[in-house]
């Protein structure tokens, strides 16, 4: 059972070979038993799930249900969930019940799925290995040393680890993407704009975008047809209509053209990953596609880019953490001030503090042109470079990360090599682009992420691209040891 | 030292919409403290703001009434400070692309000429909530219940030179608001706040001197106060030697003083930058002059129609346009009187008189526009006299009911039957026999002055009621045939 897709799933239910109570019920045991290794929880929700699951066989049985209605998932816990804890990762909101679901976790309930619990995460999203959480690190099923990426690792671990069908991530950076390439799953982040992000704590507004996390690119498509489409809650979110993900996995992909960035297979590049991003490309030549070199010259500069925007938002965003509504407050605080600085200063690990400060300065008085406004001119380069480049090709690939997951703590003293890890994902944060990871091989019994970058609102072409190829492939099917 | 005072104001005004300006909770006043904060005012993690059209539209409208600018495209800032009663950590506001653009207005000086104010914006903005510092046993509370209401903040240029010129715009400013209907501007509730930057200069020197801003006034005459109060404290400061730091004071109403709250040094680096979770606003002509053409009759114009239409002075016109809810009583008591005059004379005189002495505003009035109206017709025509109007007026205010009602129930009718009338001249030429004797004695031409005497005992004795014209002509009549 656990080794079936959500897809798989969906039938079985249709066809009463289970009840979404047994489903439900036999992974609340799978996470209860295994998840002490992996820690890809923070909290899990029995009771509320059972009953879930047995709504949703009521529905069944009435015969009004929907593709979702009894599937289990689990949502990354930055997703407000009512009466379930919403941590974010952080000490912060440790005692943090929301009082309101989140607009994604509404259309789930909605649509009759079943929420498993809420998955690990670095703190406030911050972070590319989930080593920043509160919670302790979640573990790379592949090799429980080392980091499963992040910040949505303990969804990518989830799947991965057969401890939820699907999971809903967010990805500001490549919180997604990188972890599912670390863990040898399917992400997909949308276009900005194409799921509602109310709801869904902030990190960075202009950059955050909720996704699905999956085994399978029909997975996710199953996925995102419950998630995306316009809300009255989100002024950001896309008016665009939402196309059905489903009809066109089948699309054959003869005469796709393929772009390769050849900025993308540069020297910090693992050789490794490059050849086994290679071997995925000539696959798509065997399946009709061709492939061109093309340029995405500003790439280098979307770290430094990121760096300054994605703080300068956050330190915005993460001044409601103020100890005085919600969340951790410090005790006996002896002013205001000693309120504020105690609270904040206890309830925030370092990195966050961190980007905190760094976006602190680089908003202040004096620096905004230099840092924030210059950084703004980059993100326009950076975006301009990609709406060329889909002007000569229909989709980009390239590797979704430099190198394989790595050892926990290996680079959680070096920030900057830590950041370098987002090297190939920021920039479509960046440009709002949507982009995809899939299972394209292992070196060293690690898996390897390919990307697939496709035009504004393009989501079913990148399905479709994702799905062909595990029509010819089985890499999406490779499952850890000892799972 | 001959010095010169300039002034420029920063008005505050919370805009009449049902709901917040990135919620969909109510603005109303005065519920129960955190009642009407939803998750979004909370700034719970995950909200999101959403803009509400309606103060998009009453900000338009404030920028046609004024003459300005209008910004096809306003981009929402976050000014980012921390303080209890502010959720997010930051307000959302509007920096570098205002709703309104550069405008301004005419205000009338006492001494009849008119000063233009220049405008240099106006912007959107969200209100904060409330600190409570009282009955928390060493504790503060907060309230909620404000925060996010939408506000105006109309920024003057510094083109004011005296305190009565700053109340001046600060009252016409209020009347624009409020004839629009975009606010109901009641300083008392704080839907009307006022900062003022004030310097002083030796006169003619061109370059400004260091100003201070007088923070959260919340009266026209506070307005007044404050500032003179503040120039006299600078110039005292500048001629003792000191120099005049930039600061926030607070102006003690009940001192008469300004104290200084924080100086720039201690001032906080907003980090000001463009609100990531709203899109920039982009209106077109289209909406821009629908909202045109649907303005109401503003202060300026009506002022003037008063003039022209009703033959007002340039003084009572002024006064009544001055506030819509007044200006509309008026030309609805002007509507059933039939009398412009007499009814700006009651409303000025009697009506406000009466409200002021209650501290009601003109809305509130036990007297209505009808009411008053149906008095002064009862003059016009004859009916009751102006001084027994008085008397049905005092009866109105206090127990209701029409001009005819109370003038039939207390028999206040006036009596303009001429022999009813001649029985009491003549009785009084009886009894006043000593008058009536002086009367005869005096030089014909000293007489007319005599006769004030008589009438004043022949309306006593008809308790008002006597027609005076008629009590005139048969005095006289009377009078002068004895002296023959």
């Amino acid at each position: 059972m656990f080794d079936l897709t959500l897809a798989e799933l969906a039938k079985g239910l249709q066809k009463r070979e289970f009840s979404s109570a047994e489903l439900t019920q036999a992974y609340l045991n799978r996470i209860h038993d295994k998840d002490s290794l992996y820690n890809s929880y923070i909290s899990v929700c029995d009771e509320q799930a059972l009953q879930q699951a047995a709504a949703a066989d009521a529905r069944i049985a009435q015969g009004d249900a929907g593709p979702f209605t009894g599937l289990p998932i689990a949502h990354k816990d930055l997703f407000c969930t009512k009466g379930i804890k919403t941590s974010c990762g952080s000490r912060m909101l440790d005692n943090f019940i929301s009082p309101y679901d989140a607009t994604l976790v509404s259309r789930f309930n909605e649509a009759g799925a079943v929420t498993l619990g809420k998955t690990n995460m670095d703190e406030f999203a911050m972070g590319s290995s989930t080593e920043n959480s509160y919670y302790g690190p979640s573990r790379n099923p592949w090799d429980t040393e080392r980091v499963p990426g992040g910040s949505s690792g303990g969804s990518a671990v989830a799947v991965s680890a057969r401890l939820a069908p699907a999971t809903t991530g967010s990805d500001t950076g490549g919180s997604i993407r990188q972890p599912a390439a670390l863990c040898g799953i399917t992400g997909i982040k949308p276009t900005y704009g194409r799921v509602s992000r109310y709801g869904m704590v902030a990190y960075a507004s202009s950059l955050d975008q909720a996704g699905p996390m999956t085994r399978t690119a029909e997975d996710a498509a199953m996925m995102l047809q419950v998630m995306a489409g316009a809300d009255p809650l989100d002024s950001t979110c896309a008016e665009q209509p939402v196309p059905d993900y489903m009809a066109g996995l089948n699309t054959p992909l003869a005469g796709l053209k393929i772009g390769l960035p050849k900025e993308f297979f540069a020297e910090e590049l693992d050789p490794a990953i490059a050849e086994q991003v290679q071997n995925a490309i000539r696959e798509y030549e065997k399946l009709g596609a061709s492939v061109q070199e093309i340029s995405l010259p500003n790439t280098r500069l979307s770290i430094p880019a990121y760096y300054i925007l994605a703080p300068a938002e956050a330190s915005s965003n993460l001044s409601r953490f103020d100890g005085v509504r919600y969340g951790y407050r410090c005790t006996d605080p002896k002013d205001l001030e000693d309120l504020y600085k105690r609270s904040r200063g206890e309830g925030f690990g370092s990195e966050v503090q961190r980007r905190i400060l760094v976006g602190t300065y680089a908003l202040s008085e004096g620096y905004y042109d230099a840092y924030y406004r210059k950084a703004q001119q980059i993100r326009r380069l950076i975006q301009q470079d990609y709406i060329n480049a889909l002007q000569q090709v229909d989709v980009i690939m390239g590797p979704t990360t430099p190198h394989p997951a790595f050892r926990i703590g290996e680079k959680s003293n070096d920030p900057v090599s830590m950041y370098m890890e987002d090297i190939f994902t920021l920039s479509l944060n960046l440009a709002g682009l949507p982009g995809m990871s899939i299972p394209c091989g292992q070196t060293a019994g690690l898996p390897v992420g390919l990307q697939i970058i496709g035009n504004y609102f393009a989501e079913a072409k990148l399905l479709n691209v994702a799905h062909q190829f595990q029509l010819a492939t089985d890499w999406h099917k490779q499952t850890p040891a000892g799972i | 030292m001959e010095w010169e005072t300039v002034i420029g104001l920063e008005i505050h005004a919370q805009l009449s919409t049902n709901t917040k300006i990135f919620s969909g909770a109510s603005t109303a006043f005065g519920a129960e403290p955190n009642t009407q904060a939803c998750a979004v005012d909370l700034a719970l993690p995950g909200t999101l703001p959403v803009f509400n059209e309606n103060a998009l539209r009453m900000a338009v409208m404030f920028g046609l009434a004024v003459n300005a600018e209008i910004g096809k495209r306003s981009v929402f800032d976050r000014k980012n400070y921390f303080y209890p009663d502010l959720p997010k950590g930051y307000q959302t506001t509007q920096l570098a692309e205002p709703i309104v653009g550069p405008g301004y207005i005419d205000i009338e000086l006492d001494d009849g000429t008119t000063r233009r104010v220049r405008i240099h914006h106006a912007h959107l903005e969200e209100d904060a909530g409330k600190s409570l510092h009282e009955d928390f046993h060493g504790m503060s509370g907060i309230d909620l219940n404000r925060a996010g209401t939408p506000l105006v903040e109309i920024v003057s240029e510094p083109d004011m030179r005296t305190a009565k010129e700053a109340s001046a715009y600060a009252r016409k400013i209020h009347a624009i608001i409020t004839t629009l209907g975009i606010c109901d501007g009641n300083m008392a509730e704080g839907s009307m706040r006022c900062d003022c930057n004030v310097s002083v200069r030796p006169k003619g020197q061109e370059a400004l001197g260091t100003r201070t801003e007088l923070k959260n006034i919340n009266s026209f005459r506070f307005i007044e106060r404050a500032i003179e109060t503040e120039v006299a404290r600078q110039i005292d400061l500048i001629e003792d030697g000191g120099r005049v730091i930039q600061e926030t004071r607070l102006y003690d109403p009940e001192r008469n003083e300004t104290r200084s709250m924080r100086s720039k040094e201690e001032a906080n680096d907003y980090r000001y930058f463009p609100c990531p979770d709203l899109l920039p606003v982009i209106i077109d002509d289209t909406y821009i002059e629908q909202i045109r053409a649907e303005l109401p009759e503003l202060p300026d114009a009506r002022k003037a129609r008063f003039v022209s239409e009703f033959g007002l002075s340039e003084y009572d016109a002024a006064v009544l346009s001055a506030y819509h809810a007044q200006a509309d009583y008026f030309e609805q008591v002007t509507r059933v009187a039939g009398d412009a005059k007499q009814a700006a004379n009651w409303v000025m005189g009697e009506l406000a008189k009466n409200l002021n002495q209650k501290d009601l505003d003109i809305k509130e009035s036990p007297v209505s526009a009808d009411q008053l109206g149906g008095l002064i017709a009862r003059i016009k025509d004859d009916t009751i006299t102006g001084k027994i109007a008085k008397q049905v007026f005092e009866i109105m205010w206090a127990e209701g009911g029409s001009a005819d009602e109370i003038i039939e129930a207390k028999g206040l009718r006036q009596v303009t039957d001429t022999g009813a009338i001649e029985a009491i001249v003549d009785q009084v030429i009886t009894e006043c026999t000593t008058q009536v004797d002086q009367y005869k004695a005096a030089e014909p031409d000293k007489r007319g002055k005599m006769l004030g005497f008589f009438m004043g005992q022949i309306m006593k004795a008809s308790q008002g009621k006597a027609n005076p014209g008629q009590v005139q002509g048969l005095l006289k009549q009377k009078l002068d045939a004895l002296c023959d």
